[in-house]
């Protein structure tokens, strides 16, 4: 009995299947492949037009096709593909018909500008379109499927479907922390008892024009177009902004009771969850870094952890003059004399930021670490910050005996999500 | 594992009837006719949002002003929720109280959106001239007025309620698992006390357009819910918000605040939606809680043909001859916030009304099937 609780006597949580899908390719093997040799996703931008946008560049994901093209759709497709990688690894189950709850970090949808367009196009003829013009187009009847389309329930709704996962599938958003949370209510629900396993993703196909535009309007994305893959540069004193990535990834989490009865493959376990609020501002972390630290804390707390023990973070690291500072702070706080001497490397340096999937997809990258005994690295790190002193794995991967990673999420409006992947129980 | 019993300390509420538990008991034992807007956003009616004194719960205008009316009506009730649950004063617990909010997404700048709209129709370079307008013309924080997650984010900002927070997406469904998985955690000891709810705007156009498209709006004189599928069926959106603190019951008693009602599990389902499926979910749904013949009934019933006569059928089995109260001929559809808003009137039912047990049935329009059970504190 005892390998299979944790320390509070709660449900150990292993991971038994894991699929991802990036700019850097679909499947754990090429995505790991490209992680560790410093390959960036980063390109120019040839999905819409660029003209006249001060940022034209993000690692999008061009394979994966989607119709009609729009974010629900793209995340759909990618969350799919992911899932499945995830759901075949871990034999759990048969095909359509998961034995555990769907947990899905989705972006945010809403009707594109392809669609609005279509809908003023069949609006009667007027000067001006406005929104009487396209309700009158509505009530046609020919634009029906984005009812459904453009509801934020229905990717999770079709996940469900697809997979056959058991009761409501949650669709969740905790902005750029939403992968983690995902992740952590999979673990709480398993903790509870109530699902011997949980389907966790991480989705986000949401590169267009006006969601590159309203980062770009609050400042968040680099600029350094040219060339593209040397725009994001974590931790670097250069750093000017986030790129914006596409992906998704998945992660089978199950009791390790049920794992190890079914003789499963365990590819690690998630120790430890943390989260904080903070009330500060709607886009700016408390100066203190305090909901950070307690983030951190908390996940450590959760896991039975001390900070000694962390081997490797895997950093939210944005590449945000903002994020980088307040998350070497809130590292050096909990890590203390330490800090320089654990190794902290950022995924987004080559995925870009993933957004509603970052979470899930470094939730991967991190298991894969410990799994493979190296360390993805932070490219384009050429101008070390003095502001942060932190080991960042400087471009190019190393080997490393990982046994605990920490992975950090932060998001817009206050969210901190802390997350403790483990190769063995503690 | 354990499973303590959950308890609600504060309910914040508003709808077209008014704001605050005690205008809408009072409007629903005075039979009070529903509010409509008829013209505003013809020929769809909506229930509007009352007037509400925004300053009691949302004292800085600058806070006002970066929130849509969606984010304004949710932190509004979270607030009254906190100040009922004596929670307002107490910088330490709403420190670690967790947030769980269902909500959808903001409004749109609509007279944006309109020249947009109309330039692309005979803009050379349509890309360029998109992206131009939206650079723009775009408020830099109305994004932030946008994003799900920042009706949470508001009221960590303005009432400091800063345990951490969860938004669930996805119309009516996420309002019933947003009290499912708050219910489910206190009651595991994975938190003591929570901050539950959602809220709706229905007075935009851009909500709107997306039931025009799918035929769901009713647009004919009012009538009841249960009357539309004869007639075609079809919802009439209403403004509203709802918010909870739900507790552990010893660590309510354990800080003095009093309980109006006991929360039991939250029943969650999701079915494919074939003929028969809302029924048959209900049936199950109402099997496992088993409520008690002197439950009060409450229905999210949207008035959808379908949903609503599999509903209807189901309750006149479940509960022969037993009055329905239905939410939407009171508040109308409002769709994320309708299980919130049902388990706060219920809890109002029992804490202000002596009813010993409410049962709320929530069926989505398109997906999800729920049903909520609350009955009077131990």
């Amino acid at each position: 009995m005892a390998s299979t609780t944790d320390k509070q006597g709660r449900p150990l949580v292993a991971v038994t299947g894991m699929g991802v899908v990036t700019s850097l390719g679909q499947g754990v093997e090429d995505n790991w492949a490209g992680l560790v040799a410093g390959r960036s996703g980063v390109r120019q931008i040839a999905r819409f037009p660029v003209a006249g946008l001060r940022t034209q560049i993000a690692a999008t994901v061009d394979f994966v096709p989607a119709d009609p093209f729009c974010a629900p759709s793209l995340s759909e497709e990618l969350a799919r593909r992911a899932a499945d990688e995830a759901v075949a690894q871990s034999r759990l189950g048969r095909p359509g018909d998961f034995p555990g709850a769907l947990f899905m970090a989705v972006p945010p949808v809403e009707m594109e500008w392809p669609q609005r367009e279509a809908l003023a196009a069949a609006a009667p003829e007027r000067n001006e379109v406005g929104y009487g013009a396209l309700l009158a187009a509505a009530e046609t009847g020919r634009f029906k499927p984005w009812h459904e389309l453009f509801l934020f329930g229905t990717v999770a709704d079709r996940i469900a479907d697809r997979f056959g996962t058991v009761g409501s599938p949650i669709s969740l958003s905790t902005a750029c922390s939403s992968g983690g949370t995902a992740i952590q209510l999979g673990v709480e629900a398993i903790r509870r008892g109530e699902t011997d396993a949980a389907l966790c993703i991480g989705t986000d196909g949401s590169v267009n024009p006006e969601s590159l535009v309203r980062f770009s309007l609050l400042s968040a994305l680099s600029t350094q177009n040219d060339p593209p893959d040397a725009a994001p540069k974590p931790f670097s004193k250069n750093r000017d902004g986030f790129v914006m990535g596409e992906g998704a990834a998945a992660l089978v989490l199950e009791s390790a009771a049920s794992a190890k009865a079914r003789g499963a493959r365990i590819l690690g376990y998630v120790l430890g969850c943390g989260e904080k609020g903070d009330g500060f501002h709607r886009t700016r972390s408390s100066p203190d870094g305090a909901p950070i630290i307690a983030a951190i804390r908390a996940a450590l707390a959760d896991a039975r952890l001390s900070p000694d023990e962390i081997d490797y973070v895997n950093a939210h690291g944005t590449g945000t003059p903002e994020n980088d500072k307040m998350e070497a702070l809130g590292l050096g706080a909990v890590l203390g004399p330490r800090t320089a001497a654990v190794p902290v490397s950022s995924n987004k340096s080559m995925l870009g930021h993933t957004l509603t999937a970052a979470g899930a997809v470094e939730a991967v990258a991190s298991l894969l670490t410990i799994g493979r005994g190296r360390l993805p690295p932070t490219i384009n790190y050429q101008v070390p910050d003095p502001a942060i002193a932190l080991d960042v794995v400087p471009n190019t991967s190393r080997d490393a005996s990982v046994r605990f990673v920490l992975s950090n999420s932060f998001g817009f409006g206050g969210q901190n999500t802390c997350l403790i992947f483990g190769a063995e129980p503690r | 594992m354990r499973r303590r019993p959950v308890v609600v300390t504060g309910i914040g509420l508003l709808s077209s009837l008014g704001v605050g538990v005690e205008a809408h008991l009072a409007a629903l034992e005075a039979h009070a006719e529903p509010r409509l807007e008829t013209e505003r956003f013809a020929p769809y009616p909506v229930h509007p949002a009352p007037p509400i004194e925004w300053d009691s719960q949302i004292p800085k205008k600058a806070d006002q002003r970066q929130m849509e009316a969606w984010q304004r009506l949710g932190v509004y009730a979270a607030g009254l929720a906190l100040d009922q649950a004596g929670l307002k004063d107490d910088h330490a617990l709403k420190a670690t109280t967790q947030v769980i909010v269902a909500s959808g997404g903001g409004e749109r700048d609509y007279a944006v959106d309109g020249q947009i709209l109309t330039g692309l129709r005979g803009a050379a370079e349509p890309g360029a001239f998109l992206n131009e307008r939206l650079m723009n013309d775009l408020r830099p924080t109305l994004f932030l007025a946008q994003l799900s997650n920042l009706l949470a984010g508001n009221i960590s900002i303005v009432h400091g309620v800063t345990g951490a927070s969860r938004t669930f997406m996805g119309e009516e469904a996420c309002g019933i698992d947003a009290l499912r998985i708050a219910q489910a955690r206190v009651a595991a000891g994975q938190a003591d006390i929570m901050l539950v709810g959602g809220s709706f705007n229905a007075e935009r156009p851009d909500s709107l357009l997306i039931f025009a498209m799918g035929g769901c709006l009713w647009t004919q004189p009012f009538r009841p819910v249960f009357e539309r599928p004869e007639a075609g069926g079809g919802f009439v959106l209403g403004s509203g918000a709802a918010f909870l603190v739900v507790e552990a019951q010893e660590h309510a008693e354990a800080r003095g605040a009093p309980a109006c009602a006991e929360l039991l599990p939250v029943g969650a389902a999701r079915t494919r939606r074939e003929p028969g499926d809302v029924r048959a979910s209900l049936e199950r749904l109402w099997g496992d809680a088993a409520p008690g013949p002197e439950a009060a009934i409450l229905s999210g019933a949207t008035g959808l043909a379908q949903p609503t006569r599999e509903e209807r059928d189901a309750l006149e089995a479940l509960a022969p001859g037993q009055p329905v109260i239905a939410l939407g001929d009171l508040v109308g559809h409002t769709l994320e916030t309708v299980a919130p808003l049902a388990a706060a009137l219920g809890a109002g039912m029992i804490g202000s009304r002596h009813r010993s047990e409410v049962v709320a049935t929530v069926v989505g329009h398109r997906r999800g099937e729920g049903l909520v059970r609350l009955v009077a504190p131990r």
